[in-house]
């Protein structure tokens, strides 16, 4: 599905992240750890496209994304939900149609006004929220809404980075549960975090993968919860 | 080529979602309304003066070329028998349609501006005038020449070529004038549309961010730009357009004593040219649009 085979990227002269191997197989539950700069967003960055490795190689979906272009990319990026720390809204725009938003930029006009919508935003609990401006939202609607966006297009691959950082603990524990539902669900899911209160939380509900990043390398990869 | 195809069909056929994920912006979209009305206003009166002139150019280049004076400078009393002699030369010259003698009145009329309406013609060593009118073949000005100079001494030939010249190219140049202001304006709005095309692109560079983080190509963010800039210049050029076709309208009808800048507007069917102006605006904006947002999107990545 997703997979980095000794890969490396280097920015400003310095390397980021080396020798990183790394599947991500259907229906598997992972989350990235380590410390703050480790490279964390780097290679959650990687695996959407949003960046190319400097050595290495990335398949999304078996291609090899140094052999697409931007658009290819971005017709792939329909396949993997991505939820940020910081999350980014078009600010313009009513949180139903923020949400609607992948619907809206593949042409799925009608599935963006349908009632799964609705169903969507009552899954993340937003119904009453329907038309507010993102401006408007508190840090947990905001991370639900970006869940919520994330996977209206049925991906195949959720990636949160830093998802529960700017919530408070219940929040980011409910935030959770709607994370390991969709694993449940089928979807492969990767939470980059360097919260272990939320990766023990997950313990008890499914069976994850703990990836952590120091000098520049993956060093427990395969270590199971 | 297929993309720039696929381009034009999606900004006829339109998308009212895709043109929603662009925010309203505030100044770019009246500079684009204000600067696409403008210079259309501008360009209407740039193709009345090429047109305008062009017809002066016609009138002065056909009908001048059309006509040819000979003057008899001979005594008092040779000038009739010259005069005889050069129209009966005339009458047998090819491509002469005809020629005649002026008028002592005539004469007197052309000098009245200097002399006054009481000049005595024959107090004066003023020359005969015959006014000369050529078919359309026109007749050969140096065989007539060499002809009256054998036979009537005191006549010279003037066919207008001195004097005409200048003028047909003065015309052919404010004509040339008209249209390169015309290429300039159209520059100056691609220009202008660029940098507001730009900015709009730079201000949301957040939205594109988003738009590629849920899967948008670049041809959908380019057209949502395009689209909105290409209607704006169509809809400004359209109002500028109308205004300047009113303008020249209501200008003063041609008259002789007005002279050229009387004539300036247009005539017939060229009345249709100046609606070609905000479709060319359109046009313009289009493609200026479409490389700025793909020059920005390229950046962006």
């Amino acid at each position: 599905m997703i997979d980095l085979e000794n890969v490396a990227y280097s920015y400003g002269g310095g390397e980021l992240l080396s020798e990183i191997s790394l599947k991500l197989a259907p229906g598997s539950f992972h989350f990235l750890t380590g410390p703050s700069g480790a490279g964390k967003t780097t290679l959650m960055k990687l695996c959407y496209g949003a960046l190319l490795p400097t050595a290495g190689h990335v398949r999304l979906f078996g291609a090899d994304v140094r052999g697409l272009n931007r658009d290819d990319i971005a017709v792939i990026r329909r396949r993997v939900g991505v939820v940020h720390q910081d999350v980014q809204f078009l600010d313009h725009l009513s949180l139903t149609d923020n949400i609607a938003l992948p619907l809206t930029v593949s042409g799925r006009h009608a599935e963006a006004a349908g009632g799964d919508l609705g169903e969507l935003m009552s899954w993340v609990g937003l119904t009453n929220r329907a038309d507010a401006l993102p401006p408007e939202l508190s840090g947990g609607e905001r991370q639900r809404a970006a869940l919520a966006r994330a996977v209206i297009m049925s991906p195949d691959v959720v990636l949160a980075d830093e998802p529960t950082g700017n919530i408070d603990w219940e929040m980011s524990q409910r935030l959770l549960r709607l994370l390991i539902e969709l694993n449940k669900m089928g979807k492969t899911v990767l939470i980059a975090t360097h919260d272990l209160s939320l990766i023990r939380a997950t313990k008890t509900h499914v069976q994850a993968r703990v990836l952590r990043i120091a000098n520049r390398r993956i060093q427990l990869a395969g270590a199971d919860l | 080529m297929k993309g720039l195809r696929a381009a034009i069909v999606n900004l006829l056929a339109g998308d009212r979602h895709a043109d929603r994920v662009v925010p309203p912006s505030g100044f770019t979209a009246q500079l684009t309304l204000f600067a696409a009305g403008a210079m259309a206003f501008l360009a209407v009166f740039a193709l009345a003066l090429s047109l305008a002139a062009g017809r002066l150019a016609e009138r002065w280049g056909d009908e001048l070329a059309r006509s040819a004076t000979i003057r008899i400078v001979a005594p008092q009393e040779q000038r009739a028998a010259q005069t005889d002699a050069a129209l009966r030369i005339l009458d047998t010259t090819a491509g002469v349609a005809s020629a005649r003698a002026l008028s002592n009145e005539e004469q007197q009329a052309l000098l009245a501006p200097w002399f006054g309406n009481d000049l005595a013609l024959d107090s004066l060593p003023v020359p005969r005038l015959i006014e000369v009118i050529e078919d359309r073949t026109g007749f050969d000005a140096a065989g007539l020449r060499l002809r009256l100079a054998a036979e009537v001494p005191g006549a010279v030939l003037d066919d207008h070529s001195r004097w005409r010249a200048p003028l047909v190219e003065a015309a052919g140049r404010l004509r040339l004038l008209g249209w390169v202001s015309i290429v300039l304006i159209t520059a100056a709005v691609a220009a202008m549309i660029t940098l507001a095309a730009h900015a709009a692109l730079a201000a949301n560079a957040q939205v594109i961010r988003v738009l590629r983080l849920v899967g948008a190509t670049d041809d959908y963010i380019a057209l949502a730009f395009i689209r909105r800039f290409t209607l704006r210049a169509l809809s400004g050029a359209a109002a500028g357009t109308v205004i300047g076709m009113l303008a020249v309208l209501f200008l003063p009808q041609a008259s002789d004593a007005g002279g050229f800048l009387t004539g300036l507007g247009f005539r017939g069917a060229h009345w249709l040219l100046p609606l070609l102006i905000p479709l060319l605006a359109g046009a313009v904006a289009f493609a200026a649009t479409r490389a700025a947002a793909r020059r920005t999107l390229g950046e962006l990545s």
